[in-house]
This record gives structure tokens, C-alpha cells and sequence, in this order.
């Protein structure tokens, strides 16, 4: 193969790839913003939606579009579950230990799908073949379109919804200020558990895309998670163009990373990125300045 | 309309009401004024029921409301604007009065009566037509207080409770923003209970008002018979002090 190609696979899955970790931190900037928590709870949705996703598919034989639909349901559901009984009930609780919280119910909602799904890989069928398209010389399999197609429909609905509708406005309120949304009559713990709703509604669809190309196992979520969390913190915490920016910068970064110097540093990378930006520019370097006057 | 009757409210070791009573009959403007940290902002929050209140009672329209959730109180018709503006800065101008009307947006005909609501506090405040699709927190201060005012309108309160809305403006605005409360009150019957620091403005415009000091109601009267109090007058009409003194 010659070098350019060989460069264009490689952006290729760069850019699939960043942009399931930029899906993944919009799920956690959605619940940074309406609560001031990390949680670190997000990775293991991705894993749940990839496994549930298995489980109706060879469990119940059932097609494909119906597997992926209830299993974004079901991770959903998990997803109000864990807002209900681990969020809600700590009314004064510090958002320290909510992040602590966050941690545990991530092991233990690992530990229940290593319980019930075991330790296994699993790989779903990809969405439409694994024929490759060829495109300008190019390779592309099926599925990296799949992924793009949906990353931009889920980027654009976030969109339209944080910026058009009258719900999406009042999370941000929410988030901006919880005391005066509630003086306007916004309920502000609807408004929290949404946000748990929509973060897990998108990081299960981010794990259900991704599992055709990477395979999916009950830990997935440690390591996706804390990618999705590189991205959100290079976006500077926001659910904008920030943290796709991020995503798709630490995929390219990573994926070159892996074609020019060793597919062992894959992992490090991500995690140099995450020191880099700690401690050089905490704030994100896609962050767009607040427009405040006092 | 509004009683309440010796409230109680604390920040954990804090007491800052201490047995408050206070009421209100429909159509009033009263004005409520006191120093820094005497817990005028506390009685507006437990109104709204920001803050819970440790006893007493609150009653609006014969109900008691005191351990509602904030929500429900916007529901029943009370609206804070309040201290410090508190707009929704990343948002824009119409967004914030859009919000202001939250409740409303469920069904269409809520939707349509917010559009004309709109309207009307466009008409009260033409520099928020002007300024609509702008950030709100790209406003200046008076600006911000007009729209804070007016998002608290969206939601039609039948009692409207503004938190020191002169605070940290010029005295033209002042004297604009006390010229709409004046004329919601006489125009709409809205009931109006202002906090102010601003105490000679505010009892003028006012019929009546209380005295709150360190988490206690220390007096209450006509507007009138506040302006002529001399311990009033020496507290908080700062500039007739020499004139008292000399006498
Ligand atoms: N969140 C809080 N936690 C603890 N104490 C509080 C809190 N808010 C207010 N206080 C205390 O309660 C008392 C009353 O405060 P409040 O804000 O109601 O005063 P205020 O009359 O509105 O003052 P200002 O004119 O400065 O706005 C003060 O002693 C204040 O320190
Ligand atoms: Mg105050």
C-alpha cells in the first residue's frame, strides 16, 4: 500500500473513532452542565448499549434495528435508575462525593454485566455488510459512514434541541443559574434527570455504533469512558463544537499514533493528551469565552 | 391577599427571620426596607420557597403555601425578580422572557398568549425589542434589570416580589423601572411587594411598608406615616440626617 492511502485509512479511523469519544463527552459535558457532577458513570452506558444491543440480538434473534432500539432504551432506563437512587436522594451532597458516587456505580454496573453477560468479546453485525466502498482510491467500510451519518444527526438534534425548544432552553437556564430557573417555574429536578436521560440515551447509541469495528466486552466502558472524558475536557465541558473538535482530534491523534510509532501507546495517548491539557490549559482549548458583563 | 404569619427561617446555625409577619391586599404596592443582611432577600426566598421556612405560616389567596415547590408558586401566580438581576446571560433577550412564561408552553393557547405577553413588555420596555436576539449577559445593568422585570412578567403574576431592583443604577433608570412598577400596579392591579435600600423612592411610590431589622419586623405603617418616622428617617432617609440632628 502506498503512503498516501495508507494515510487516509489511518485518518479514517481517527476521525471514526473521535468521533464516538466526542459523542461520549457530550454526555459528559449534558451532565456537567445541568448538575456540576463528572460522572464517571458514562463509560459504562456506551458498554450497555454495545451489550444490550448482543443480548437482543443473539438472545432474542431479534433484527437489527429493533435490538438497537431497545437497547438505547434499556441503557436509558438504566440510566433514570441511577439518576432516581444514587443522585437524587443526596440532596446536600457535595459534587466531590457525587463523583465518588459516580465511580461506584460504574464498577458496579460493570461487575453486574460481567455477572449476567460474562467476560467475552462480542462483535455485532455491522449495520450494512462489511463490503469496502471504494471512494477516490480510497477504502471506506460501511460503517464509518454509518458513524459519521449518525454522529452529525445526533450532533445536529443536540442542536436544535439546546438551542430551539423551549426545554432545551430551560436546561440551560438550568445550568447557567438553578435558582432563577427556579423562579421562573422550571422544575429543576426534571431538568437534572433529563440530562441523565439524554447522556445515556447518546453514549449507548455511541457504543452501539462503535461495536461492529471494535468489538464489545463488559469493560469497554473504562477505557471509552475516559476518552469521551479527554474530549469533553479539551472542549473545555461544553456540548458544542469544543468537544467535537476534541474528540476528533484525540481519534487522529491516536490512530496516527498508532500507524507511525506503536499500537501499544494507543491507550497512553489519551491519557498524555488529558495531563497536557490539566495542566497547561485547564479550561479546555476550543473554550469560547463566556460573553459576561456584570 | 398574601398573609404571613410569624415565620421562622434559618441557614443551619443562622436565624434570619425571627416571628416575621407581614400582609398584603390586592392591588398594594408596600415596600419593605431594611440594612444589609437584615433578611429582606430571605422573606422574598421563602416566599418563593427557595428557602424553607422552620414555622409560621404563609397564606396566599386563603391557601397556605409554605411547603410548596418553587415551581408550584410561579403556578399560583407569585413571580420574584430577583436581587442582582440573575438573567440567564448565555441565553438571549427573547430566550430569557420565553422562559419567563416556562409554565405556559405546554399547550398551544399558552404558547400564543406568551407571544403576546411578549409583546406587551416590549412595549414597556422598548430597549428590549431593540436588544432581543442579543446575549442577555451582553446588556448593561439597567438593560438586565428590565429584562429581569420582564421575565418575571411572562409568567402574568398576580404578585410580583423585586428584590432591590435600583440597586447599582442611575437614577434615570431608577426613576423608569419605579414608573412601570407604578403603572403595572395601577393598569393591571398587580400586587406589588418591593424590597429597596432606596427608601425615599420607594415609599413614595409605595402605600404601605415595613421595617425589617436584623430578622425582625421593627415597624409598619402608611407610606406616609414611614416618611415622617423619625427613627425611619435617621436609619434610612440618610439625607435629612443634618436636619434632624440640628434641630
Ligand atoms: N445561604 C445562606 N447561608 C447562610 N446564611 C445566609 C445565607 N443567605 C443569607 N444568610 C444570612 O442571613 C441573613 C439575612 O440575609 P439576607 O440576604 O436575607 O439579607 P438582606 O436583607 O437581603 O441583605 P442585602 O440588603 O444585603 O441584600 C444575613 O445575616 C446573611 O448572612
Ligand atoms: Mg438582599
Amino acid at each position: 500500500m502506498d503512503n498516501s492511502r495508507q494515510l487516509f485509512q489511518y485518518i479514517l479511523s481517527g476521525l471514526s473513532n473521535g468521533a464516538i469519544y466526542a459523542l461520549i463527552g457530550f454526555g459528559f459535558a449534558i451532565i456537567y452542565n445541568a448538575t456540576g457532577i463528572i460522572n464517571f458513570a458514562q463509560g459504562e452506558f456506551v458498554m450497555l448499549g454495545g451489550m444490550f444491543t448482543i443480548f437482543f440480538l443473539a438472545f432474542f434473534h431479534l433484527p437489527l434495528l429493533p435490538a438497537i432500539i431497545l437497547a438505547i432504551l434499556f441503557s436509558t432506563i438504566i440510566g433514570i435508575a441511577f439518576e432516581r437512587l444514587a443522585i437524587r436522594p443526596l440532596k446536600n451532597a457535595t459534587p466531590l462525593s457525587l463523583v465518588i458516587i459516580t465511580i461506584g456505580a460504574s464498577i458496579l454496573l460493570r461487575g453486574i454485566a460481567m455477572l449476567v453477560w460474562g467476560k467475552d468479546t462480542h462483535a455485532v453485525t455491522a449495520f450494512s455488510g462489511n463490503d469496502p466502498l471504494y471512494i477516490a482510491g480510497a477504502t471506506i467500510l460501511p460503517q464509518h459512514i454509518w458513524i459519521f451519518a449518525i454522529t452529525l444527526l445526533i450532533i445536529a438534534a443536540n442542536k436544535i434541541f439546546f438551542n430551539y425548544s423551549i426545554v432545551g432552553k430551560a436546561m440551560r437556564a438550568c445550568a447557567y443559574n438553578s435558582q432563577a430557573a427556579s423562579l421562573v417555574g422550571i422544575n429543576v429536578k426534571t431538568m437534572v434527570l433529563l440530562s441523565f436521560v439524554i447522556s445515556s440515551a447518546i453514549g449507548s447509541m455511541a457504543g452501539i455504533i462503535i461495536a461492529p469495528l471494535t468489538m464489545t466486552s463488559f469493560d469497554v466502558g473504562i477505557m471509552l469512558g475516559l476518552k469521551g472524558f479527554c474530549a469533553v475536557i479539551i472542549g473545555g465541558m461544553s456540548s458544542g463544537l469544543g468537544t467535537i473538535m476534541g474528540g476528533l482530534l484525540l481519534g487522529l491523534l491516536e490512530s496516527l499514533g498508532v500507524g507511525y510509532i506503536s499500537a501499544s501507546y494507543k491507550d497512553a495517548i489519551a491519557f498524555i493528551i488529558l495531563l497536557l491539557i490539566l495542566f497547561i490549559r485547564p479550561e479546555g482549548l476550543f473554550r469560547t469565552k463566556e460573553t459576561e458583563r456584570v | 391577599m398574601l398573609k404571613i404569619k410569624n415565620i421562622n427561617t434559618y441557614y443551619g446555625q443562622v436565624y434570619a427571620l425571627k416571628n416575621v409577619s407581614l400582609h398584603l391586599k390586592e392591588g398594594e404596592i408596600v415596600t419593605l426596607i431594611g440594612a444589609n443582611g437584615a433578611g429582606k432577600t430571605t422573606l422574598l426566598n421563602s416566599l418563593s420557597c427557595i428557602v424553607p421556612v422552620q414555622s409560621g405560616e404563609i397564606l396566599f389567596a386563603g391557601e397556605s403555601i409554605s411547603n410548596l415547590a418553587p415551581s408550584q408558586i410561579v403556578r399560583l401566580g407569585i413571580s420574584q425578580v430577583p436581587e442582582g438581576r440573575q438573567v440567564f446571560k448565555p441565553l438571549s433577550v427573547e430566550d430569557n422572557l420565553e422562559l419567563g412564561a416556562y409554565q405556559h408552553y405546554s399547550s398551544r393557547a399558552g404558547r400564543a398568549e406568551a407571544k403576546n405577553t411578549a409583546s406587551m413588555i416590549y412595549d414597556l420596555f422598548p430597549i428590549l425589542h431593540k436588544r432581543r436576539k442579543q446575549l442577555a449577559g451582553t446588556l448593561s445593568g439597567g438593560e438586565q434589570q428590565m429584562l429581569s422585570i420582564g421575565r418575571a412578567l411572562m409568567a402574568k403574576p398576580k404578585l410580583l416580589l423585586l428584590d432591590e431592583p435600583s440597586m447599582g443604577l442611575a437614577p434615570m433608570i431608577v426613576q423608569e423601572i419605579f414608573r412601570v412598577i407604578e403603572n403595572l400596579s395601577q393598569e393591571k392591579q398587580t400586587t406589588v411587594l418591593l424590597v429597596e435600600q432606596n427608601a425615599r423612592a420607594a415609599l413614595k411610590m409605595a402605600h404601605r411598608g415595613y421595617v425589617l431589622e436584623t430578622g425582625k419586623m421593627i415597624l409598619e405603617g402608611t407610606a406616609a406615616e414611614l416618611l415622617q418616622n423619625k427613627d425611619v428617617q435617621r436609619a434610612y432617609l440618610g439625607r435629612d440626617k443634618k436636619e434632624i440632628w440640628e434641630r
